[in-house]
Order: structure tokens, then sequence, then C-alpha cells
């Protein structure tokens, strides 16, 4: 039985909308609440990103935590770099027991890619283990094999990478991910549509929904700074020529006509189960781009 | 071998300035292989304090050298009491562990340390010196075709690459091979690609609660079905 409105989507034949909110280095939270209202009718589901590239932020359960009592459904992103697994666990009960009950599951960005380059990088866990662990908290006892007085039940995803330069041992960890529970995944961005076309060849024999993930570009110098700064990214050289060609100050414009298109045609061909709409600090084009790609959410 | 860089020559002479007889202190093995205070860094050193000590017109210390075989070693401490008896401060050329050793040895002399240990390696090339052991006590190279993940991939992870390595180098450090892509290729090269597609279990902490220490089993080692 489904245990989120997410995971009852993903079980239907819907093509499934995510998006991700980042939350703000800040203890005003007014414009994450503002992006929350603004999305939460009209996806599926939104992500809380997890001190995204390291950079120290307000924490992924808190504002998964508010994307609830604003009446929106929560996708938990939760990194290994930070913390061992005790404080996992912990924010585990912590999140289930306040109705946040999706998560995805992440080894985390390297901790010199981010704001704290001296931190001390934790890594007890990686992403699989992460999912097996989640597992064995649902089964009642804890990583330390002690019993919980009640378990938790979640839906659990994990990411893939199917643009990778070199994809075979990202597939074996795609594998990996999948018999260690993962239900669903949301793809690093995808700017090439044969290479999800290829990875879905592969993935389709498995029974986990796949959300393709879209990243809104707003330049090509944005989109060159990603290739060579953002772990997980790699741009197209179509993509970016497609946005150097257009006027200055007219490149999100042409982002937001790129993603849509790209939506578009992911839904009307049936590449996968859905997608996964990453505006990287432009949430407020979201919208927007729904409409463009004729995905308005009843 | 253990690896070692000797500190900036500023902080040496800060952490010298309360002593007046300071004893320059080489090891003869692995600071010696790594060029960072074996019996030439020593000398070099030497020459260095005191010429800056002349420049600075301010003479207030004297300076003594030697280098023993091994610092970590009380086998070959023996001929020290004698170069330590006239000084105010030992500085160990050492790494982290001869250091503390000369300290053991000599409870009232204050022991100051010369270098900055920095890991467990081998020599690449000529001056060039590489990580490779992380001494985490539960060796697994025998899943990952002699390439330590724990050691070589900057987050240790071990079901298999991040998704942040692009061309086969590493997210954090783009000069640096990915870890998980050289194991994959070797295991593919060995035909046990089997031990990738494998799940391994969180790491066991606790076969390294620190300080760590290892007792010599019985010389004979009895094997099984030996009575």
């Amino acid at each position: 039985m489904a245990n989120s409105s997410f995971e009852e989507k993903l079980g239907s034949n819907k093509f499934v909308v995510t998006t991700e909110v980042g939350p703000p280095k800040s203890v005003d939270i007014s414009e994450m609440v503002h992006h929350i209202e603004l999305l939460k009718d009209k996806v599926d589901a939104i992500n809380i990103t997890d001190h995204q590239s390291s950079v120290m932020r307000f924490p992924s359960l808190g504002g998964a935590l508010l994307v609830k009592e604003l009446g929106g459904e929560p996708v938990l992103q939760m990194t290994c770099r930070d913390r061992n697994r005790l404080a996992l666990q912990a924010d585990l009960l912590m999140a289930y027991s306040r109705g946040i009950t999706n998560v995805l599951c992440l080894t985390g960005d390297s901790v010199d890619v981010g704001d704290h380059k001296e931190a001390k990088p934790v890594f007890d866990l990686d992403s699989v283990q992460l999912l097996k662990m989640i597992r064995t908290l649902e089964s009642g006892t804890d990583m330390g094999g002690n019993e919980l007085k009640a378990a938790p039940r979640f839906c659990i995803g994990a990411t893939v990478h199917p643009e990778a330069d070199f994809v075979e041992p990202q597939l074996v960890k795609f594998d990996k991910k999948v018999a260690a529970g993962a239900q669903f995944f949301q793809t690093q961005g995808i700017f090439d549509l044969a290479s999800l076309r290829r990875f879905m060849q592969y993935a389709s024999q498995f029974n986990v929904k796949i959300l393709a993930g879209i990243i809104v570009l707003s330049s090509a110098g944005m989109a060159r700074y990603m290739n060579n700064n953002v772990p997980g990214i790699i741009v197209s050289q179509t993509i970016i020529d497609e946005l150097a060609a257009v006027e200055k100050g007219k490149g999100l414009q042409k982002g937001i006509e790129i993603a849509a298109r790209m939506i578009k045609t992911i839904k009307e061909e049936k590449l996968c189960h859905g997608v996964h709409i990453m505006a990287v600090g432009n949430e407020r084009v979201v919208p927007g781009i729904l409409e463009a790609a004729e995905l308005v959410n009843a | 071998m253990i690896v070692a860089e000797q500190k900036p020559f500023e902080e040496i002479r800060r952490m010298i300035t309360p002593y007046e007889r300071v004893l320059i202190l080489g090891c003869g093995t692995c600071m010696t292989v790594c060029d960072a205070g074996g019996e030439r860094e020593v000398s070099f050193l030497h020459n260095a304090l005191r010429l800056a000590q002349a420049r600075s017109g301010d003479v207030a210390h004297t300076f003594s050298e030697y280098t023993l075989k091994r610092q970590c070693d009380p086998e070959f401490l023996e001929l020290l009491p004698e170069k330590v008896a006239d000084v105010d401060v030992v500085l160990s050329l050492g790494c982290g562990i001869g250091v503390q050793a000369i300290a053991e040895s000599f409870p009232e002399m204050p022991v100051l340390p010369g270098v900055n240990t920095s890991f467990m390696g081998m020599t690449k090339e000529s001056g060039v010196w590489d990580e490779r052991c992380a001494a985490c006590g539960d060796c697994r190279l025998e899943d990952t075709a002699g390439i330590c993940p724990i050691t070589r991939c900057t987050k240790g992870i071990l079901n298999g690459p991040c998704a942040g390595t692009k061309k086969g180098k590493c997210e954090a450090n783009k000069d640096m091979d990915c870890a998980w892509i050289l194991i994959y290729q070797r295991l593919e090269r060995l035909q046990q690609l089997d031990k990738m597609r494998r799940y391994y279990p969180p790491r066991n902490f606790r076969t390294i609660p620190r300080p760590r220490r290892i007792v010599t089993k019985a010389a004979v080692v009895t094997g099984e079905g030996d009575g």
C-alpha cells in the first residue's frame, strides 16, 4: 500500500513531475516559503536539497517539514556527507514522525567543492548503504541490531547518471541501488535524449520508476561553469551552442524553452516515468516550464 | 613508508624561540627517503637556522645536530642520552611517531615536531610520493583489484563511483584519478567484475579504536587442523 501521495502516483501510470527547492543560507525563510507555495499544487512532490554542492544552508529536514506544513508533498534529500549512521537514523525517525516519508538517498558532493572546505567529510555510509539502512529501520531494527518500538515506512529513491562519460560503472551502481531497495530514481541532469533512451533500454528491466533530471540553464556561461565545477553535470555542446546563439539577457528564456521542449518529448515519447525539474535558484520559472511543456497538474 | 613535509621555516623558528640550545634530530628511515628529515635535511636546516639568526643579529640559540637510524625504535635510541644531555629542546625531524617516541624516552625534555607527517605512501617518481594506505585495519584490497578506495577515493565509499567523476578524474580534484574508475577498469581486465557488483556493508570502525596496539602472535603459525 502506498505510504504517500507521491508513492501512489509513482505506482500509477501517471507522468510524474517533481521539482526541487534549495533552502537559503539564512534564518529568513520567506523566499523558500514563497517557492513552496508557488509549486506545491503544480507538481507531485518537491525535493528539498541537503546542503547542495556542500554549501552550508538551512537543513533539508527543516525544508521538508515546511513543505509538509504548507500542505505539499516533500521528498527529503539526505546525503551521507555530514552525518554518521547515528545522526542519519535519528533524522529518519524524526522525519517519519512528522509525516515526511519520501527520501532521496545520496552519497553527497565532496566537501572540497563547497564553502566549508576544511570540514571533516563524514561518509560513514554511502548511498547504497543508506538505502539498505532505511530498509533495515523498516524491518524494526536499527543498524546496531536493536529493536525499534515502532518502525517507520518510507518511499525511497536514489540518483543515477545516464550521461556519465564512462557509464558502465554507474550502471553497476544503479543495479546495487535497485537491489538495496530504491523504488524511484531522479537522474542527474539529462541534456541529450539519446542517452536517456539508451539508459531506459537498460533500466526498463527493473521494476523502478525513472524521473529524468531536467536542469534549467540560464546562459551558455552557466552551462560551461557547471561542466567545469558542478559534480555530475555534463551539458552537451549542442545545448551550449543553442544558449550561446541568443542575445544577451534572453538566456533564461532559452533555458526554459529547452527544458520545456525536452519534457514534452519525454512525455510524448514515453521515454521514462516522469521528470524532475531542477531550476537551481530559478524556482520561480518552474510554473512557466510546466505550462510550456503542456503539463499542468490536475 | 611514512611520508612527511618539513614545516615552514618561520614556524620552526617560532617554535624554538623559548629555547637556547637546540638539538636538530633527524631520522634515517622514512624521513630520509621522503627528503623531509634525514641527515641531509638536518644539515640544511641547521645551516638555515644559523644563517637566519646571524642575519637577525640576535644570537639566541646554539644548535647541534644528530641523525638516528630510526626514531621510533628504542633499539636505536642508545646513543641519544649523551646528545640530549646538553640541550634545552629537541627539534625532531622524525614523523609524528618519532617525535612521540623521543618524548616518551625523555620525560623532562621538550620535543618539537619539525615536520608535518602526511601519509603512508609510495614513491611515484623522484621527488613525488602518493598516498596509498589509510591503515584502516580492515584491508579489502582483495575485492578492489589491489586499489584502495578508502585511501584513494576522496569519500572513501565502498560500493562504486559517485556521480561526480568526469573523464576518469575526481570531483574534488581534477588532477586526481577516480579510484572507482581505476578499480572498475582493473577488475574488468582481471575478469573479476562480479566483485564490483557485490554489496559491501558499512565499515566497522570498531576495528580502529584509537590508539591501536598490535601484539605479535606466537612465532610459529599453527595451521588449521594442526591438533
